[in-house]
């Protein structure tokens, strides 16, 4: 726990502790622990000098942040207009089907968490998929079971 | 820096780099030390070519040949036969839809030929993370003039003349707003570029700052050197990682070569950038939001006026264009505002970018001169809509556009045309869409997007998006009205009339526009529980063409409800009361045998 | 802060003029195009030393928006290695039986200098390449 709290200091340093890289520290502490803990919360409005609820208003609104811990893959749907007609909400549905979650949740392993995202401009390639960074483009429904396959396989073993 | 006689442009914007571009670059030089062809051919890394609909794409020089669709294996037929052979290959180059020739050279390709690239003239041309490449194409040069021959009034008065409008949205003329901040006497004052690109469908921004992040900030400082600036900054969102590389870079570049800091290229300004990464919110797209965003706090905006140009960052007097508007002004103020003046119509000057993306053949970034026809981007340059289907709408301005009929397609393109058919500019999103498109899904779509982005600050937004999402929703599952379209209007109406910023104020439009031009499609869902384009799941139900269907068991194997019967040879059909309605089949079946129909158990009211 | 020697103004033109010279073959644009016959022939021929004994001279002289390129067989393998010439707005000029030596004063006299190296022609103006 104190490793977690130096650490998050040394983020918030990174950032010169100013008040207007609030969104910048927070990012930081999302991308390095996956999601924002309530204590790193508390260690960020101390060392900023903020009343809690305004670090907890930023953290809430935006949408790259995340109170509760993601899954060990992160798997995004493409929500853009262009990724809708060609049938992305169907892809959407296929993989609430096949995790048996809906989305901002995580799985009941805890293995996958899914997300939808308004557009990763390459729509070219749409309906896309994105886990863990890597993209899936022209998706189709039966395309789905094995890409999630690639990344559930690793720990079955 | 050395002679190579061929020069090989890979594409390494996201669209291609999500298929996998850098694997082909790393694949071309490998084969090319292969065949010890490394003195001889440089393999280059650009900024979006802007056809993403072909890629991965490599443009080899000088013979201007254009290779799409590439995959690893093909590169060494590639490097053995264009570059030791001298032949080009014909088969990874482009074909259009319904011809049987491939078109060798990029010049002579349709989606290239009509567009006349400003903003992106340097697309697909230069290393983006190369400074002395964006030097090599006249880069800086207008920021030379501006420090060191031009004054403040000057630079306001020619980017004025230009007519220049803002790319982000509303299209504000860029000269006034600029004038409106430098006559303000309060000091500190900064810029902001709004990379914040929000708007679903559209990445030109995206596009920009990966291709030609140098452009933006020679904008930048030209501005800061009108309106009195000492300090600039760059809002990208983070879902853009690839800008957000390419923009850094850019900048250590800028600063290593005293072209941004202190003392710029010795002309004695000082100016500094600083790059700001977007936490996801669309609402942070709207300026006095954007400033709120900078600044660390909740992306709410406020009311205006005061206009950030009087009161913008920490109270300041600050100007926030879009990221293709600071890529513009160096080409005005290099190549003169009449120059400008000359392209595009009365009100409108100059070119625009638009990203044409859906139901098209051709999907892919392209930048034409304002006034241009609706139907010369979606069939000249976009080649029409994909297996041969009817064009049936086009949505333009993103969440606060509209959708326009085929009536329509001789439409100008303008600031004022598009605002009077019902949609608007905005960042220039286009989603072609066909006649499997269902209106009514869209504008739910739309709404949708919209309640869950209103920041919740205004009733008439949070509370409006809402309701009428939630109407439009039950007309999709057939539980709409007749009362229903008065009552959207209604409320589209106070929506726009009552909320505060532009997301509020045009919430109403995709409503509006669909029900302007597609109001039959809204009755059919009410009326006779009947989805035209077989999109709503609720009102169709999938059944098998015996006609077409060969007894290929594609559809059986796809169904994961067990839902189809019929054994090889035979045709299937489709147990109703097992199916989910998931369209595996139909996307599995080879033979578009399968369609979605009106669900007779549906009861009309 | 460390970094290289800041620009100024008059440094711009010179990195331009330095740069841009490389970069116009990127525009499929140079004064002159020579094309090296590369075909199998070719290359056993030697047709590589002259390629890079051209891009040398290329590189010596300092004018670099000429755009090389390669070529398959000429047809003509007996007098291979083979190069062809062309100089904006004008025929195609083809040299063959060439050596690292014939290929630099082809480069000098011809290519800069827009003389013909009579001795060495083979064949001026030709069948246009594909």
């Amino acid at each position: 726990m104190d490793t977690d709290k130096t650490k998050i200091q040394s983020l918030i340093d990174n950032h010169q502790g100013l008040k207007k890289n609030l969104i910048a520290i927070l990012l930081d502490i999302q991308e390095n622990f996956n999601y924002l803990s309530p204590e790193s919360l508390r260690v960020v409005a101390k060392a900023l000098d903020m009343p809690l609820i305004d670090i907890f208003g930023v953290a809430t609104f935006y949408r790259a942040f995340s109170l509760t811990p993601r899954g060990k893959h992160m798997c995004l749907v493409c929500m853009g207009t262009a990724c809708h007609v060609r049938g992305g909400p169907k892809i959407l549905e296929e993989i609430e089907r096949k995790l048996d979650v809906a989305p901002g949740e995580n799985t009941k392993d805890g293995q996958f968490t899914l997300e939808t995202v308004a557009c990763l401009g390459c729509c070219a390639i749409g309906p896309v998929v994105v886990v863990d960074g890597e993209y899936h483009g022209h998706a189709t429904i039966r395309k789905i079971g094995p890409i999630l396959a690639k990344y559930q396989k690793p720990e079955a073993s | 820096m050395k002679h190579y006689r061929a020069h090989l442009l890979v594409c390494a914007g996201t669209g291609c780099v999500s298929c996998g571009s850098f694997k082909i670059k790393e694949a071309l030089e490998k084969e090319i030390k292969k065949r010890k062809l490394q003195d001889e051919v440089q393999v280059v890394a650009t900024g979006c070519n802007g056809f993403c609909e072909r890629g991965p794409i490599v443009l080899v020089q000088p013979d201007g040949i254009f290779y799409q669709l590439l995959t690893v294996e093909d590169v060494p037929l590639l490097v053995e036969e264009h570059l030791l052979k001298g032949r080009p290959v014909k088969k990874l180059m482009y074909v259009p839809p319904d011809e049987k020739q491939p078109v060798p050279k990029m010049k002579d390709i349709e989606f290239f030929k009509h567009q006349r690239l400003i903003v992106l003239r340097n697309r697909g041309r230069i290393d983006p993370e190369k400074i002395e490449e964006y030097i090599a194409f006249d880069g800086y040069e207008a920021m030379g003039k501006a420090l060191a021959e031009m004054t403040p009034e000057t630079i306001i008065a020619e980017i004025s003349a230009s007519g220049l409008r803002g790319r982000g949205g509303a299209g504000f003329p860029t000269g006034r707003k600029w004038a409106a901040c430098a006559k303000e006497k309060r000091t500190p004052k900064y810029l902001i570029c709004n990379g914040d690109e929000g708007d679903p469908g559209a990445f030109m921004d995206r596009s920009v700052l990966e291709a030609d992040p140098h452009a933006v900030l020679e904008g930048m400082v030209i501005g800061a050197k009108a309106i009195g600036a000492v300090k600039g900054f760059i809002y990208i969102r983070h879902e853009y990682p690839l800008a957000l590389k390419r923009v850094e870079i850019a900048i250590a570049q800028a600063r290593d070569n005293g072209l941004l800091g202190e003392d710029i290229l010795g002309a004695g300004f000082n100016f500094d950038l600083e790059i700001v990464e977007g936490a996801g919110a669309f609402v942070s797209g709207e300026e006095t939001a954007l400033i709120a965003s900078v600044e660390g706090k909740i992306a709410m905006p406020r009311q205006r006026p005061p206009f950030p140009a009087q009161k913008g960052l920490w109270g300041l007097p600050t100007v926030i264009n879009n990221v293709e508007t600071w890529a513009t002004v160096p080409n005005i103020i290099r190549r003169g505002a009449d120059w400008f003046q000359g392209l595009g119509t009365e009100s409108s000057k100059g070119t625009k970018i638009f990203s044409l993306v859906g139901k098209i053949n051709n999907t892919g970034l392209v930048e034409v001169p304002m006034g241009i026809t609706l139907r010369d981007v979606v069939f000249g340059i976009g080649g029409g809509i994909p297996k041969g289907r009817e064009f049936k709408a086009v949505q333009i301005g993103g969440p606060s556009g509209g959708c326009l009929p085929a009536k329509l397609l001789d439409l100008p393109i303008d600031y004022e045309s598009l605002t009077a058919a019902g949609a608007m500019m905005g960042s220039g999103g286009m989603i072609v869409m066909d006649d499997k498109t269902c209106m009514v899904d869209i504008a739910k779509y739309f709404l949708n997007f919209l309640q869950d982005e209103s920041c919740g600050k205004c009733v008439s937004c949070r509370e409006g998006t809402q309701r009428m999402w939630e109407i439009v929703r039950d007309i999709t599952e057939g539980k709409g009205k007749e009362s229903d379209l008065p009552l959207l209007e209604e409320l589209a109406q106070v929506c726009k009339d009552a909320s505060l910023c532009g997301l509020g104020q045009t919430a109403g439009n995709p409503i509006l526009s669909t029900l302007q031009y597609f109001r039959h499609e809204f009755e059919a869902h009410i009326l006779d529980k009947r989805c035209p384009a077989g999109v709503c799941t609720k009102l169709i139900r999938y059944v098998v063409l015996s006609e077409k269907c060969t007894g290929c068991l594609s559809c059986k194997k796809a169904c994961p409800t067990e839902a189809i019967t019929g054994s090889l040879k035979e045709v299937h059909s489709i147990i109703q009361t097992k199916c989910i309605k998931c369209g595996a089949c139909q996307e599995a079946c080879r033979f578009e045998a399968i369609e979605s129909q009106r669900d007779e158990a549906i009861q009309v009211i | 802060m460390a970094g290289k020697k800041k620009l100024r103004i008059q440094d711009l033109a010179k990195i331009r003029e330095k740069t841009k010279s490389l970069m116009t073959i990127r525009e499929g644009e140079g004064r002159a195009r020579v094309t090296v016959h590369m075909g199998t022939c070719g290359i056993a021929a030697g047709a590589r030393d002259i390629m890079d004994a051209l891009l040398d001279e290329i590189s010596k002289a300092k004018v670099q928006d000429i755009i090389v390129t390669t070529s398959g067989c000429a047809g003509l393998c007996s007098a291979e290695p083979m190069a062809t010439i062309e100089l904006k707005n004008q025929p195609p000029v083809k040299y063959g039986d060439l050596t690292p030596e014939k290929i630099k004063k082809i480069f000098v006299q011809h290519i800069l200098g827009g003389q013909m190296v009579t001795e060495l022609v083979l064949a001026v103006g030709s069948e246009t390449v594909y």
